[in-house]
C-alpha cells in the first residue's frame, strides 16, 4: 500500500441496503407497465396514445418547473403511469395533457416537490379533471371493440376547447356485445345489476384503463410487496375495511346494496388500494397508522359508492386518506422502547 | 417451542454479514510494530495519567499509566521497549489525544515479564474488582467501557442475572467468535469470576444464530453447569446491543433512559470476559486483544492478535491491502468510526479494521433524495423511534423538539434507520449533530449565570451556520 493512500472519512453506517429511491420507482414503473399494456390490448390505439400523452405531459412539467435532475428518479413516470389508468381510454389527449399537467404542477411541485406533496399527485391531476370535464370524464367505451388497433375513439382526437362528440352511436355499432356505456358500479347503482364476477376478476367490463382486471393488479400489487417496495399493509386493510363495510349494508338491505366480492373487483378499487394508497409521500409512517389509514380508506370508497351522487369513490376516499396522514402519524406514535406502557 | 418463537426483539435490519470471510481463519498472532502509538484514553471515562517518562524503558505488561479515578482506567506497556515520546497523536476518537509512543526493542523475546500477585482462588467480591480494575480491563466489544465499573453492584441495586453478550451482531466482524470457539474454557472461567464479582444467580450467554458451532461448543461445556446458561438468538442487527439482548433473552425492557442494573442486569461481552479468563490467573494485563481485520482490498482477512499500540496501517501491510483510496473503519461497519489517519491505533475498544476500497466507497456513496415517508426507518428502529420525523426536525433544525417530543435521547445510533433509508438520508449523522448542539446548549447555559434570555431558536440558526 502506499504511503499516501487517500482516505474518505464518512459517517456512519458505511453501509446502506440495497434499495434505493431509484430502484424502488424502477419497479414501480415496472408493475405498472402490465397494466397499461392490458389498457392497450383492451381499447386499442387511442388507449395507447393517451397513455403517451399523460406521461410525456408529466415528465415535461417536472421538467419545466426546473427540476430537470429529478427527471431521473422516475417519480414523475409513475404519476403519468397511474394517472392515465385511471382515465377513460376514450378521454381527448389534450385533456390528458391537462390532467398530466396539474398533477405533478398542483400536486406535486407546488408542495415543493418529492417528498413533499401531501396528496398523490395522479388523484390530484384525476380529480382536476373530474371537476373541469365532468361529461368526457364519464363518458366510456366498450372494451375489445372491433377496430380498435386501425382506428380511434371518436373523442380521442377532440380539438382542445370544443366539445367532444356524442359516442353512444358509434359504441353500439363496434361493440361486440350489447353495450350500455354505463361502467358496472353505475349499473349496480342506477340499475341494481350485477355484473358476473368472472368478468370483473378478468377484466372484460367497461371502466377506466387500468381499472377493469382485479386479476391483473392483483398480481402486479403482489409482485411489489413481495420485494417490499409497498407495504401490504395498506391494500390489505383498504380491502378488508371496504369488504367488511359493503357486507354490513349488504346484510341489512340485499336488495338496494351490491354484496362484498362485487365491492372489491368493481372500479378503482383494486388498482387504488395496491396503486394509488401505497403511495409511500401520502401515507403514515407507523405500523399502526398505516392500518387505519388503510381501513379509513376502504370504509370511505364504499360509503361514497352507496351514499354519494358518485357512482366511484376511492379516489376521494384516499385523497381523504394522505389529508389525514399527519394526524394519524401524531396519534400512532408507537410506545417508545423501554417506556412505561400507556 | 424454538422452531416457532426464536428470541429476539421486534424491528431491527438484516444486513449481508460478510462473516464468512474470517468466520472459519483461525487467530494468528501480528508481528510486533516497530514503534507503538498507546493512548491515554482507551477507554470511557477520565484519560489515564502517565507513570513513565521520555527515555525509560518498559517491559511487557508494566503498569505505564494510572487510573484517573474511579471512572477511569490504567493502561500497560504492550511490549519491550523505550518512550520514545509522550505527545498528541491522532486516534479513533477523531481529536489529538496524548499518546506514550514506545520504540520496541527488536530482539525482544516479548514475553509478559511484569506480573501481579493475584490468587484467583482465594479472592473475594471486591478483590476481584481490584484486580479487573488494576489489569485495565475495558469493554472489548467496543464501548470500552471499564470493566470494574460494570462489575461493580451497589449493595442498594443487586443483580440476579449477568448477561454475557456474544451476538457480534455487526457485519464483517467475527473476533468474538472466533474467541468463543478457540477460548471456550478461558470464557468460562471469566464468566465464573464475573458471576462471582456481581453476585449475581446465573449467567446467560447470548449468541446469534449463525454461529451454531459456538453456541453447540458452550450449551456441551456447561452442560454440567446450572448457573450458566447458552441460549441462541435471532440473528438481526442490532442483537448485541444491551438492551435488545435483555429484551431476547428475558423479555425484559430497560426503562427508557436507564441502565440494566436498573432491572438487575449485568451485560459482559464474551471477548472481554474470555480476556478476563485468560488474564487473572497469570497476574497480566490487558496488553494486547483480538481484532478482525477484513472488507474487499484486504488480501488476507482474518483475526490477529495485536499489541494495543499497533497502528492500523502496520496491520494492514501485514494483511495486504494494496488500495490507493479507501474508508478505514475501526470496529463494524454499522457504528465504527472512519480513521483519518493510517497512525491511528488499534486500542483496547477496537473490534476490528475494516477497509472499503475505492470501489465499495463508490458504490456506497450515491446521491441522497428527499425523504419519500416510505416509513421503513419507523419499522426499523429498534428503539421504536419515528427516524423520519427526527431527520425532518434536524433538517429544520428543531433541535429542542426532537429531544422534548421525539425521544432524540433514547437514539444509541446503531445507524439501522440510515442503513435502510432508500433516499440515502444521513440520519444518524442528523442526530449526532442534534444531541451534540443540545449538551453544548446544557453546558453553556450551566457556565453563563444568569442564564441569558436569547430566544434559542434564533441561537441554533447561528450554530448551524456557523
Ligand atoms: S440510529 Fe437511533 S433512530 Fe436510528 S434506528 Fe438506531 S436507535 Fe433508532
Ligand atoms: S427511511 Fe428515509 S425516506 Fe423512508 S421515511 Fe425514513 S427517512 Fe424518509
Amino acid at each position: 500500500m502506499s504511503a499516501k493512500a487517500r482516505i474518505e472519512l464518512r459517517p456512519t453506517p458505511h453501509i446502506h441496503a440495497p434499495q434505493d429511491v431509484t430502484v424502488i420507482m424502477r419497479n414501480v414503473v415496472l408493475a405498472c407497465l402490465p397494466l397499461a399494456g392490458w389498457a392497450v390490448w383492451q381499447y386499442g390505439l387511442s388507449a395507447a396514445l393517451l397513455g403517451v400523452t399523460v406521461v410525456a405531459s408529466c415528465l415535461l412539467t417536472e421538467w419545466l418547473f426546473g427540476r430537470g435532475e429529478t427527471l431521473r428518479d422516475w417519480s414523475a413516470v409513475i404519476t403519468g403511469l397511474l394517472l392515465f389508468l385511471t382515465l377513460p381510454p376514450g378521454f381527448p389527449l389534450w385533456m390528458g395533457a391537462v390532467a398530466g399537467v396539474t398533477a405533478i404542477g398542483l400536486g406535486k411541485t407546488l408542495f415543493g416537490g418529492l417528498g413533499m406533496n401531501v396528496f398523490n399527485p395522479a388523484l390530484v391531476g384525476r380529480a382536476f379533471v373530474q371537476a373541469a370535464f365532468p361529461v368526457a370524464i364519464t363518458t366510456w367505451t366498450p372494451p375489445f371493440f372491433e377496430g380498435r388497433f386501425s382506428g380511434l375513439i371518436p373523442t380521442t382526437l377532440t380539438l382542445p376547447f370544443t366539445i367532444p362528440p356524442e359516442t353512444s352511436r358509434w359504441a353500439g355499432a363496434v361493440a361486440v356485445d350489447a353495450f350500455t356505456g354505463a361502467t358496472p358500479l353505475a349499473l349496480a347503482k342506477f340499475q341494481q345489476s350485477l355484473s358476473p364476477a368472472t368478468d370483473l376478476f378478468l377484466g372484460t367490463t367497461a371502466g377506466s384503463a387500468g381499472e377493469s382486471s382485479a386479476l391483473l393488479v392483483l398480481v402486479c400489487g403482489l409482485y411489489l410487496a413481495a420485494r417490499k417496495m409497498l407495504d401490504w399493509r395498506i391494500p390489505v386493510s383498504v380491502l378488508a375495511g371496504a369488504a367488511l363495510t359493503a357486507a354490513l349494508f349488504h346484510l341489512l338491505d340485499p336488495e338496494r346494496h351490491p354484496d362484498a366480492g362485487f365491492t372489491l373487483l368493481s372500479g378503482g378499487l383494486m388498482l387504488g388500494a395496491w396503486f394509488m394508497a401505497t403511495d409511500m409521500v401520502g401515507s403514515p409512517v407507523t405500523p399502526r397508522g398505516v392500518v387505519i389509514y388503510g381501513l379509513l380508506i376502504g370504509v370511505v370508497t364504499v360509503v361514497i359508492r352507496l351514499f354519494g351522487g358518485l357512482t366511484e369513490g376511492v379516489m376521494y376516499a384516499i385523497l381523504l386518506g394522505n389529508a389525514a396522514t399527519p394526524l394519524i402519524d401524531q396519534l400512532t406514535q408507537p410506545r417508545v422502547f423501554g417506556e412505561k406502557r400507556r | 417451542m424454538r422452531l416457532f418463537r426464536r428470541k429476539t426483539f421486534s424491528h431491527g435490519i438484516h444486513p449481508p454479514d460478510h462473516k464468512a470471510e474470517t468466520a472459519h481463519s483461525p487467530i494468528r498472532r501480528l508481528p510486533f510494530p516497530p514503534r507503538l502509538v498507546v493512548p491515554l484514553d482507551q477507554h470511557i471515562g477520565k484519560p489515564a495519567v502517565p507513570l513513565v517518562h521520555k527515555g525509560q524503558e518498559v517491559v511487557r505488561g508494566e503498569p505505564i499509566a494510572r487510573a484517573d479515578g474511579f471512572l477511569s482506567a490504567p493502561v500497560h506497556a504492550p511490549a519491550t521497549g523505550r518512550v520514545r515520546d509522550i505527545r498528541p497523536m491522532p486516534t479513533a476518537r477523531d481529536r489529538l489525544t496524548p499518546c506514550i509512543l514506545i520504540d520496541v526493542y527488536e530482539a525482544a523475546t516479548q514475553e509478559v515479564l511484569w506480573h501481579y500477585p493475584w490468587q484467583p482462588r482465594k479472592m473475594d467480591r471486591q478483590a476481584l474488582i481490584q484486580a479487573v480494575r488494576e489489569m485495565g480491563l475495558v469493554g472489548l466489544g467496543g464501548a470500552a467501557f471499564p470493566s470494574h465499573v460494570k462489575l461493580s453492584v451497589p449493595e442498594d441495586k443487586p443483580a440476579h442475572t449477568l448477561v454475557v453478550n456474544g451476538c457480534e451482531c455487526e457485519p464483517y466482524l467475527s473476533c468474538d467468535h472466533r474467541v468463543m470457539v478457540e477460548q471456550p474454557a478461558e470464557l468460562l472461567r471469566g464468566v465464573r469470576y464475573a458471576l462471582r464479582a456481581t453476585g449475581a444467580k446465573r449467567a446467560i450467554i447470548g449468541i446469534e444464530d449463525n454461529k451454531p458451532d459456538a453456541i453447540r461448543l458452550l450449551q456441551k461445556l456447561t452442560a454440567e453447569e446450572p448457573a450458566i446458561e447458552v441460549e441462541a438468538v435471532a440473528t438481526k442487527y442490532p442483537q448485541g446491543s444491551e438492551k435488545m439482548l435483555i429484551r431476547s433473552l428475558m423479555g425484559l425492557e430497560v426503562p427508557a433512559g436507564g441502565i440494566p442494573l436498573d432491572i438487575g442486569v449485568v451485560v459482559n461481552n464474551v471477548g472481554t470476559l474470555a480476556m478476563l479468563g485468560a488474564l487473572l490467573p497469570q497476574g497480566e494485563a490487558l496488553t494486547e486483544r483480538v481484532i478482525t481485520v477484513t472488507g474487499p482490498g484486504v488480501q488476507r482477512p482474518g483475526n490477529y492478535r495485536v499489541p494495543l499500540g499497533t497502528p492500523i496501517g502496520f496491520v494492514l501491510r501485514e494483511a495486504g491491502y494494496r488500495g490507493e483510496a479507501g474508508d478505514f473503519v475501526l470496529g463494524g461497519p454499522m457504528m465504527g468510526p472512519s480513521v483519518s489517519d493510517l497512525r491511528t491505533p488499534i486500542t483496547k475498544g477496537s473490534s476490528g479494521l475494516l477497509v472499503l476500497d475505492e470501489a465499495a466507497v463508490r458504490r456506497e456513496s450515491p446521491r441522497t433524495w428527499p425523504c419519500i415517508h416510505c416509513g421503513r426507518c419507523v419499522n426499523a428502529c429498534p428503539m421504536r423511534l419515528n427516524p423520519a420525523m427526527l431527520g425532518r426536525l434536524a433538517a429544520a433544525g428543531e433541535y429542542q423538539r426532537m429531544a422534548a417530543k421525539y425521544h432524540l435521547s433514547d437514539c444509541f445510533e446503531c445507524g439501522s434507520c440510515s442503513w435502510i433509508c432508500p433516499a440515502r438520508i444521513p440520519l444518524v449523522q442528523q442526530f449526532r449533530v442534534a444531541k451534540q448542539w443540545l449538551r453544548d446548549q446544557e453546558r453553556r447555559k450551566r457556565h453563563a449565570a444568569p442564564p441569558r434570555q436569547q430566544p434559542l431558536e434564533a441561537s441554533g440558526k447561528e450554530v448551524r451556520a456557523a
